[in-house]
Parts: structure tokens; C-alpha cells; sequence
């Protein structure tokens, strides 16, 4: 394998459409992940944004794929930290599919260097945020609020 | 997901012996999987199946290939459960035994 990448699943009682709304209404994301705010207008090419609750921007990119409430795919840079940075883009793609009253989430974060730093930075987060996730649209409270 | 499912799958030396391999390297096939390791590939395969039907790893068709990606969400999800809200008592003891030692009017 060239590049680096993690996959994560998930797998959450709800529906696409209701999970699909979860991931793309700024004022749900903020409960699960962290209260970080998300800045985009969800059209391919759109600029999208992810600033730290104080309005540091943490992350830029562009949303790459959009098709509802299937394939969400996000052109992704860090932008605070400049090791981080110098990686280059990196592409999100989170995937929505239906299965017996569940549907599983899988997210995959890729990257073109091997061993990368943003890559492991990412796979520490996305666990506890996929967990808030899952914990929030199943029982309506998020299990940890901090990072 | 089913914890009864992650616990009865972490169980099993092999089996963390595995997710060990992909925390080490992500994204590994398996007869990279099975390379050094006392096990038939068949063992292996398995193996990697029940981590699989408990979420405890991925996977992903490459070409002819099948790569495997190790999965922290339930493992995270038990950590949430289990630690982190011990975690948050020993907190409130600590917080308790500070404001008892140091006094409700801060002397």
C-alpha cells in the first residue's frame, strides 16, 4: 500500500437520511464533534471550513463528493499545525449504507505520504467522534463531550 | 453493535496478536498478515473473520487483494463505557478531597 489510511466503521440505529442530516447540519456536527464548527454551502466544489470554537481555522479543503445520503467526499488540509500542513490534501470519504434497521458508516481518510503525521492525528480523533455519533443519535447524548 | 461480540473476540491471543500486526502497519493483506506467524493461513483467515463480524477490523478490496484495517470504534465505545466514567468518579473524589481540604471559603 502506497500512502497512508485508516478505515473506520461504525454501525448506527437510525436511518441514511437522519445520519446523512447529522453529518451535514453544522449545529448537530458541533455536538459530536468537540464543538468544532463546520463552514461549507454542501455543494461539490464548495469551499469547505473546520474552525476551533474560538474561530481559529483548524482544517480547509473543498467538498470533492456529495451525493445524498449515500457519499460525502471532503478535500482536506490541517492548517494549524504546520508539519501537518506541509502534507498537502488529504481526502475524507464517508459512506452510508442501509442494513437491517442499522446503517454502517464507514469513513476513510487517505493520503499520498507514507507514515503520515496527519494521518495519525486523524486516527485518534475520529474514534471518539464516530462514538459521540453513534451515541448521540441513539440515545440523544453524547458519551464524552471534551477531547 | 454487540458488545458480547467485541469482548469474545478480544478474548483470544491470536486475535490480539492480529490487531497488534495492523495497529503496527494499517492495511495489510492477509498473507502479509501471516508472515512470522505460527498459524495455517487458514487459522488466520478465521480469525480475521470473527475480528471482522465484530467491527474489530475492516476491510477493503484492492485489485485482487483484500486489505485489512484495524477499527477502534467499539473499542473506543467500551473505553467510554467502562473507563471513562470511573475516570470522571475519581475526578469528582479528587475535586471533593480538594474543596474538603482546602475549605469551602478558600483559606
Amino acid at each position: 500500500m502506497t500512502g497512508s489510511k485508516f478505515v473506520y466503521v461504525t454501525f448506527i440505529r437510525t436511518t441514511p437520511e437522519k445520519l446523512w442530516s447529522a453529518l451535514t447540519t453544522p449545529e448537530f456536527v458541533k455536538q459530536y464533534w468537540f464543538d468544532m464548527i463546520h463552514e461549507t454551502e454542501w455543494k461539490v466544489g464548495s469551499p469547505w471550513k473546520m474552525l476551533f470554537p474560538d474561530g481559529r481555522v483548524a482544517d480547509t479543503g473543498e467538498i470533492a463528493e456529495l451525493d445524498p445520503p449515500r457519499r460525502l467526499a471532503i478535500k482536506w488540509r490541517n492548517e494549524w499545525r504546520p508539519e501537518l500542513k506541509a502534507e498537502g490534501w488529504s481526502r475524507c470519504l464517508m459512506e452510508l449504507e442501509p442494513a437491517d434497521g442499522v446503517v454502517k458508516l464507514t469513513v476513510t481518510h487517505t493520503i499520498e505520504v507514507e507514515n503520515s503525521k496527519l494521518i495519525e492525528a486523524v486516527s485518534g480523533g475520529w474514534p471518539k467522534i464516530l462514538s459521540n455519533l453513534k451515541s448521540l443519535l441513539e440515545t440523544g447524548t453524547v458519551a464524552i463531550s471534551q477531547k | 453493535m454487540d458488545d458480547d461480540a467485541v469482548f469474545r473476540a478480544l478474548a483470544d491471543a491470536s486475535r490480539r496478536q492480529l490487531l497488534d500486526r495492523l495497529h503496527e502497519r494499517n492495511g495489510q493483506t492477509l498473507n502479509a498478515l501471516c508472515e512470522d506467524l505460527d498459524m495455517s493461513r487458514q487459522a488466520v483467515a478465521k480469525h480475521l473473520a470473527i475480528l471482522e463480524e465484530a467491527n474489530l477490523i475492516s476491510s477493503e478490496k484492492h485489485g485482487r487483494e483484500k486489505l485489512h484495517f484495524i477499527n477502534a470504534v467499539p473499542i473506543n465505545g467500551i473505553a467510554q463505557r467502562w473507563i471513562n466514567k470511573f475516570e470522571q468518579r475519581h475526578l469528582n473524589a479528587l475535586s471533593a478531597l480538594k474543596k474538603a481540604l482546602e475549605g469551602e471559603d478558600g483559606q
